[in-house]
């Protein structure tokens, strides 16, 4: 158990320490947050949506969490290029407590800046429907983020390639993004849409997170909180093993 | 006194081309073993398969007693290493770095503050040990790493290329450091070296390997002697038939490689 600890702080510890790193990956969200946010927000309220501010939020929130969450993963080819992944690698402790302690960390990371995002949605007139379901939103934050981290990490473990990586996931993070129900409703949406929304993890964690800051579901939150769970586990799962796989 | 590192007939191939073709020595506890031989020779190798990182193709190991392939975590506990490039966390202090360490090989929490303190003052490094690694040079990064190596006070300290960079002052410094806890403490020492005068002077035994395969093995007086050379390093050379950093050789080394054929043709 220190390990994991001890290797979480330290994900941690890098994070705090990088203002450039925790403002740099604020743009995206809040381009998307004022673009969309406030273009969209009069002809979504005329359509009978609602507050579209409320209803992107959690979306944009998701997006931060997403973004940070996977592309953690690429610091494990970044130690294992600069060395320090030996001296855990050679460490009298399992393969698994190093995975479990650097996609815990990379998680924790990731949700935090969830919550910058948050806190930035609120700055801009986004209303919590109910204070009450925050705790509620905190685990679906943690699920997302765990989530995507697992995906950063299997691929991380078994990239070797420092510029490939960012190529490779943002290939597969937009499509993820887009077709999941952060930006629009599910309801309406083409079939083919449907099945590919309804087919991403994301979604499930969108619509947990909407369901707990605004109080509306496309799904259920048991539903969604058992997709994410199970999801969560398979994919921590696949990332411990190919981590468990690295040769130095 | 027991054998510490057992290595019988290891073999480590990659493909077709094999790094260890069959090596077999011991380490005696206690003892300081010195692993000679150019680059690309097997010696990383070996130390990757000694350390858990690589398994072998064929063959058996013992460290401590135990099997890397099958007991890892007793072997990793009971050896220190320090690697051939460096392996430390940039963006930690030196201080959150050898704590790092110590948690992860479960040194308690009193203990871990007091020999933290105890080796970075050790080399040098004690009124920096806030400090982040990223604002170290080459040299002290590579002396922050011998005392972290120490600090969960390991049966045996591996040590790839362990004093390169470092000038000779920390060089000796680090090496007395070394045989003191060979001799006082019973640590026992492999180390990998291109600087053939740390071998000869600190070594009590030494293994030459060339293309993967261990070419003579014997303590530095006893190779000297019989290669009739002045020097471990005219030993090496009489022993591989070359220098030991042939693509670096001097040109000393290459008089010294001419002077061996024109002898050797003189005797014919």
């Amino acid at each position: 158990m220190k390990a994991i600890y001890i290797l979480c702080l330290r994900q941690l510890k890098r994070y705090v320490r990088s203002p450039a790193r925790i403002v740099g990956s604020l743009g995206q969200p809040i381009l998307f947050l004022v673009a969309l946010g406030f273009g969209f927000g009069s002809m979504f309220a005329k359509a009978g949506g609602g507050s579209y501010l409320n209803f992107l939020a959690p979306g944009i929130i998701s997006m931060a969490i997403l973004f940070n969450a996977v592309f953690s993963g690429i610091e494990i080819i970044w130690d294992r290029q600069f060395g320090f992944l030996k001296e855990t690698l050679v460490a009298p402790v399992s393969r698994l407590e190093i995975v479990f302690g650097r996609t815990l960390g990379g998680a924790i990371v990731a949700m935090a800046q969830g919550a910058v995002v948050c806190v930035i949605c609120l700055i801009a007139g986004f209303r919590i429907a109910s204070p009450l379901l925050l705790p509620v939103a905190i685990v679906f934050m943690f699920l997302i983020a765990l989530l995507f981290t697992s995906i950063g990490t299997a691929v991380g473990s078994v990239l070797q390639d420092m510029q490939g990586f960012p190529l490779i996931m943002n290939f597969l993070v937009m499509p993820l993004f887009f077709f999941s129900s952060a930006l629009f409703p599910l309801n309406g949406l083409p079939k083919v849409l449907q099945v590919a929304v309804g087919l991403n993890p994301l979604t499930y964690g969108v619509d947990g997170l909407r369901g707990a800051l605004s109080n509306t579901f496309a799904f259920s939150m048991a539903t969604d909180f058992i997709v994410l769970s199970i999801l969560t586990a398979i994919l921590l799962a696949i990332g411990s093993y190919f981590f468990s796989k690295i040769q130095l | 006194m027991s054998e510490m590192i057992a290595v019988q007939d290891l073999v480590k191939n990659y493909g077709e081309f094999c790094a260890v073709n069959h090596i077999s020595f011991t380490v005696t506890e206690g003892k300081i073993f010195g692993f000679l031989g150019p680059n690309g020779a097997g010696k990383t190798t070996t130390i990757k398969m000694l350390t858990t990182v690589l398994d072998p193709t064929s063959g058996k190991i013992l460290v401590n007693g135990h099997d890397p392939t099958r007991e890892q975590k007793q072997v990793r506990r009971s050896f220190g290493i320090v690697f051939q490039d460096p392996s430390l966390d940039d963006e930690l202090t030196a201080y959150e770095n050898m704590d790092l360490h110590g948690i992860l090989y479960g040194v308690p929490h009193g203990e871990r503050v007091m020999r933290i303190n105890m080796l970075v003052d050790f080399v040098g490094l004690g009124d920096r040990i806030k400090d982040f690694v990223k604002t170290y040079s080459g040299g002290m990064k590579r002396r922050l790493e011998v005392a972290r190596a120490l600090l969960h006070n390991p049966r045996i300290l591996f040590l790839d290329e362990p004093t390169i960079g470092l000038d000779p002052q920390t060089r000796n410094h680090i090496w007395s450091y070394i045989q003191q806890l060979s001799k006082e403490e019973g640590v026992t020492v492999f180390f990998t070296t291109h600087y053939m005068d740390e071998a000869d002077r600190v070594a009590n035994e030494v293994a030459v390997i060339d293309h993967g395969k261990i070419v003579a093995q014997g303590a530095p007086a006893a190779l000297k002697e019989k290669t009739a050379s002045a020097t471990l390093e005219d030993a090496f050379i009489a022993l591989t038939g070359h220098a030991i950093r042939e693509e670096e050789a001097t040109s000393t080394d290459r008089m010294r490689m001419m002077g061996r054929v024109w002898r050797g043709a003189g005797r014919r």
